[in-house]
């Protein structure tokens, strides 16, 4: 919702295309979670995104994208799922069980084997760059 | 707008309005106090909108302390919404039916049912966000708004009389207080704040359209009537440079980004093969900016003002190719060896001329020459050690001990930002790379060893490389010894092997000792990045090997050049004596003209500074060349083939023995090193060296980043460079200092050469300065110079700094130590923190039966009842753990112990599964002593 721009060229489509989380994105802002928008899910979408929604909301929407289930906990399986992502599926099997493993250490504080949203807020809240990746300038 | 009209479209309004509500809603007390509070401000049509506006007011009065709440007691909050969330369900409602007694439950039913119809689209998170919004709004609402309530309340009455009193309430609108006026005004502004920030509210954008419409509404129609049109322009304005500098701010942010040279070539290199090689290329960028500043003084300050001011070519004898030279001068082949034209030009020592002040302006050019040449040691040695201390105050050695390293990698390190399919690819790769160093210093810490088996190899592979260093040390001084031996003898009867020894073995040593040394390395298993570490200081000692020997050749050489040169210059003397006695004899005259010979002609010395620079800058060349050849046949011929023979060949060329060529950091590191060595000795002797050293760093970077992106494959066992580059520069340091002896031993104590270069005629370079002081300066300062130089200020000066080295020594090894502690604090704490989450029945057995001990284990309720908490429970938790805590002996026992006593994790996964809470932002971060739930968790932290 940044600036005033309305039309959307075909580069500009085009560039966005690389996001590895793309379809997750869609589907975490569309009301009925199968990544069909409405009007208002696109705006929400890109007030979400945008420089100045609050920090939390953002947070609150990263999780849902990163949580690929839908079951409100982000599992072993997003996890794996999100690495493969993000690298192309370029690790070994046993690298990515090793960083999943990590994280689930690093930010499961009640052990439970899975990250529920308080403990990704709990985390995203402290990265240093987490507010300066997540969002989109139209 | 003026305000009159708009103060009479509002009556009318309200008059409709009000006849409206009178008929719709008449029996509604509810309806008709609010009307009435608002009784002035809201002309509502229905009733729809009453609940609306009030909503917004109460949003617009808790935007400010919710964000003050939230950085103090955020956890406090959530807490408490978890509390109230079953409560808040069924009080889903507006600010007034809060402020309403408990006998309008009715009609708060009734207004909620309404809301929920009209919001009825909405996805149930959001609800339920909401929610949790409008529950917490209420308590803050009744914990700190109590006296605006009754204020409020007061008004309400107020209203409600009038209300009831009369329902068309003209008169009342003509009689508007101050005090209402005021309360308008507020309310003004918190709509147009509401504007403002609407943006930046979680809120679903059916009810954000909603909240604009009705705010532009109310402000439009009441700035009028409170004559504050005006200032919306200027708010508009402002509003809108903000934008524009934030803007600008970018932008300028972007530039200064895009005016780093190379950055993105570096990023590029980075994402495919880590940060260890891009280390390389930053040191590389590093040293082109520093070789361009040295350049700058040089060219500036010297070789301009020669040109420039000084006199032309041909003119004396030291700027004329001698004669017998001049046939070939202009040949490639005696071009490419610096001599020719080469020789006699600005590049080298000789071509300056010795007079004291040039041009129209004076300019001293001997004494600026000798400032600059020792000028380029002190800025070198400045601008390492500055930038050493920087990169140390950045601090880390690229194995960060943060908290979450893997968790902000996966979730943060993709930038939503990227926008370009290439970007995007370099970014993958990037993620891949760093997920790969990270894993590698995650194997290291993890790798539990045999810790004396491992100690044991070490020190055997230390020795056994100190034994290699010590061997080829030996030899180099063996062969030198020999080479010294021959050069006594006649060339003759030298075979081409003796001839070439020395450079047969240095070749030989550079060739097989590093990869000697890195096998050896194997044996110790150090991390990568220390390895790389050791690797590059054996390598240092063995070319210090390599530089001993250069210099060496080089001292005997010059030793010679001056033996020769005095012979020369006592013939000169002689023949210029000569010359004029038979002039004298001849014309019997004692008024001799000098004679007049073609510069070209004249007899001149060797003018070994001129020799020296030569031999640097054929030095640095062949340098290059071997580099540069290294690379194209090493690394691109290889790949070549190795790419386009695979699909012919017996075995898989890739995976197999040729493979790819991994980029060698440590040597290209040396070499780097070195040659900046080479080019600060020559720089004195070939002012032009600098020059050709920034034209050579200029291709290598483009050259080496094309062969790395295109012929080498990334290191097996990708590893993170440390952050500050101070071992690069640590060495850097040492070669500078290794390099300054020479060059101020040959200042200090070699005679100039008698007919070239700026020094000519004088005993020792130094004396340009002396002689300045002497002749240029007024006399106070020349003895000032002569007490500075006194040994009896001297030493005490040398005596204070030492002193004062100790000091700052022992003043940081005791910030160090702070440092330490207060990280292994912060460890300790944050490890505390997480058991104490932690539920305790699955990991500690023991803490169980610890409890069991506890006299009042009947007090701690089991963890499955935990909803009703006990407030004396509570206390005694709290008290107790740190009574136990010092009891306990060992570290990992304390920690536990903590778990069990202080912390019975209320969401533990054995109580109830922590539900899925549609969190909204602002959110539980942490569990914080607090209400209900919270209990038993405010132990020490």
């Amino acid at each position: 919702m940044g600036n005033k721009q309305t039309i959307f060229t075909a580069e500009q489509l085009d560039a966005y295309q690389d996001n590895p989380f793309r379809q997750r994105i869609a589907e975490a802002f569309s009301e009925d979670g199968e990544g069909n928008m409405t009007l208002e899910d696109f705006l929400d979408m890109f007030s979400v995104l945008s420089e100045m929604a609050p920090r939390d909301l953002k947070a609150y929407y990263a999780f849902k994208i990163y949580d690929f289930n839908n079951d409100d906990f982000i599992c072993k399986a997003d996890l794996e799922k999100t690495v493969n992502k993000l690298t192309r599926s370029e690790l070994t099997e046993d690298e990515v069980r090793m960083v999943c493993e990590k994280v689930i250490d690093e930010c499961d504080l009640d052990n439970d084997g899975r990250l529920s949203l308080e403990d990704f807020q709990h985390m995203i809240v402290r990265a240093p760059d987490f507010l300066s990746t997540f969002h989109i300038r139209i | 707008m003026p305000p009159k009209r708009k103060n009479n479209t509002v009556i009318n309004l309200e008059d409709v309005g009000m006849e409206v509500d009178a008929v719709s809603d008449s029996g509604s007390e509810d309806e008709a106090r609010k009307r009435s509070k608002n009784r002035r401000t809201k002309p509502q049509r229905r009733a729809k909108r009453v609940s609306d506006d009030e909503e917004d007011e109460e949003d617009e009065d808790e935007a400010p302390r919710k964000r003050g709440r939230k950085k103090k007691a955020k956890p406090r909050d959530s807490d408490e919404d978890d509390e109230e969330d079953d409560r808040n369900v069924k009080r889903k409602g507006s600010k007034a039916s809060r402020k309403r007694a408990a006998k309008e439950e009715s009609d708060e039913e009734s207004e909620d049912d309404r809301e929920k119809k009209k919001k009825g689209g909405r996805a149930a998170s959001k609800k339920e966000k909401e929610d949790q919004n409008k529950g917490r709004k209420g308590n803050v609402k009744k914990k700190e708004g109590k006296d605006k309530d009754g204020e409020k309340d007061k008004k309400k009455k107020n209203g409600k009389l009038n209300s009831s009193s009369s329902s068309s309430s003209d008169s009342d609108d003509e009689s508007l207080s101050e005090g209402e006026m005021e309360a308008l005004k507020e309310q003004v502004e918190e709509k147009k704040k509401l504007i403002t920030t609407l943006r930046n509210k979680p809120w679903r954008m059916k009810r954000r359209l909603v909240l604009l419409k009705e705010a532009q509404e109310f402000v439009e129609r009441f700035e009028g009537a409170l004559g504050k049109g005006k200032g919306r322009k200027l708010y508009a304005y402002k509003v809108m440079m903000t934008k524009k500098l934030i803007k600008f701010k970018r932008d300028f942010e972007n530039f200064k980004t895009a005016c780093i040279p190379w950055e993105r070539k570096i990023k590029d290199v980075e994402s495919h093969f880590g940060s260890s090689v891009a280390s390389y290329f930053i040191f590389l960028r590093w040293m082109y900016g520093l070789n361009l500043i040295l350049f700058g003084l040089m060219f500036g300050l010297v070789m301009l003002p020669e040109l420039l001011m000084g006199l032309p070519y041909g003119s004396i004898p030291r700027k004329t190719v001698p004669r017998e030279e001049q046939p070939t001068a202009m040949d490639f082949s005696v071009l490419f060896e610096f001599s020719g034209y080469c020789q006699y030009s600005f590049l080298f020592y000789g071509f300056y001329n010795s007079e004291r002040m040039i041009g129209v302006l004076q300019f001293r050019l001997p004494l600026s020459y000798l400032l600059v040449g020792v000028g380029i040691f002190g800025y070198s040695l400045m601008v390492v050690i500055r930038t050493m201390a920087r990169n140390s105050n950045e601090g880390g050695d690229g194995a960060e001990e943060g908290e979450f390293t893997f968790s902000w990698k996966m979730f943060t390190s993709w930038d939503y930002l990227i926008g370009n399919p290439e970007t995007a690819d370099n970014k993958f790769a990037s993620i891949t790379t760093s997920f790969k160093e990270s894993i590698v210093d995650e194997q290291e810490n993890q790798k539990d060893e045999n810790i004396h088996l491992r100690r044991f190899l070490r020190v055997l592979a230390n020795l056994m490389i100190l034994c290699c260093l010590g061997g080829s040390g030996y030899l180099i001084y063996f062969v030198v010894k020999r080479s010294q031996e021959f050069a006594n003898m006649k060339t003759d009867n030298l075979s081409w092997f003796e001839k070439n020894e020395v450079e047969f073995v240095m070749s030989l040593l550079g060739l097989v000792c590093p990869p000697l040394f890195e096998t050896i390395a194997e044996l110790e298993d150090y991390h990568p990045r220390i390895a790389l570490k050791w690797q590059l200081g054996r390598i240092f000692a063995l070319f210090l090997g390599n530089l001993y020997t250069f210099l060496f050749a080089l001292f005997d050489e010059v030793n010679a050049k001056l033996e020769r040169e005095k012979s020369i210059k006592n013939e000169t003397e002689w023949l210029l004596n000569q010359y004029y006695a038979n002039y004298s004899l001849h014309f019997n005259t004692s008024d001799v003209p000098p004679p007049t010979v073609d510069p070209a002609d004249v007899i001149r010395g060797p003018c070994w500074e001129t020799g020296v620079g030569i031999e640097f800058v054929k030095l640095i060349v062949s340098d290059m060349q071997v580099t540069y050849l290294t690379i194209l046949i090493g690394d691109f011929l290889r790949a070549v083939i190795v790419r386009f023979l695979n699909y012919c060949w017996c075995w898989d060329l890739e995976a197999g023995f040729p493979s790819y060529g991994e980029f060698d950091i440590s040597g290209n590191v040396l070499g780097l090193v070195f040659n900046q060595g080479m080019i600060w000795m020559g720089a004195f002797y070939a002012p032009g060296l600098v020059g050709l050293n920034v034209l050579r760093l200029l291709s290598s970077m483009y050259y080496q980043s094309w062969a790395v992106m295109s012929c080498n494959v990334p290191h097996e066992r990708v590893f993170k460079a440390s952050r500050s580059n101070n071992f690069y520069m640590g060495l850097l340091l040492l070669v500078l200092f290794l390099s300054l002896l020479p060059v101020v031993y040959t200042i200090m104590t070699m005679p100039p050469s008698f007919d070239c270069g700026p020094f000519s005629g004088q005993e020792k370079m130094y004396e340009v300065v002396m002689e300045t002081i002497e002749q240029d300066l007024p006399a106070f300062i020349g003895n000032i110079f002569t007490y500075a130089t006194n040994p009896g200020l001297i030493m005490p000066a040398v005596l204070l700094m030492v002193l004062a080295l100790y000091y700052l020594n022992a003043v940081s090894k005791g910030y160090q130590q702070a440092n330490n502690d207060l990280k292994r604090k912060m460890q300790l704490a944050r490890d505390e923190e997480k058991n104490r989450r932690n539920n305790k029945d699955s990991t500690n057995q023991v803490m169980m039966d610890l409890e069991d001990l506890l006299p009042n284990k009947s007090l701690i309720p089991p963890p499955v009842k935990e909803e009703p908490p006990p407030p004396a429970v509570v206390n005694e938790k709290g008290s107790k753990s740190p009574k136990t805590k010092p009891g306990a002996a060992g570290k990992g026992v304390n920690l536990q112990k903590d778990v069990s006593l202080a912390a019975p994790n209320p969401r533990g996964p054995v109580t109830r599964a922590p539900g899925p809470r549609g969190g909204p932002p602002g959110n539980a971060r942490g569990p914080q002593p607090g209400r209900g739930r919270g209990r038993g968790r405010g132990g020490p932290r």
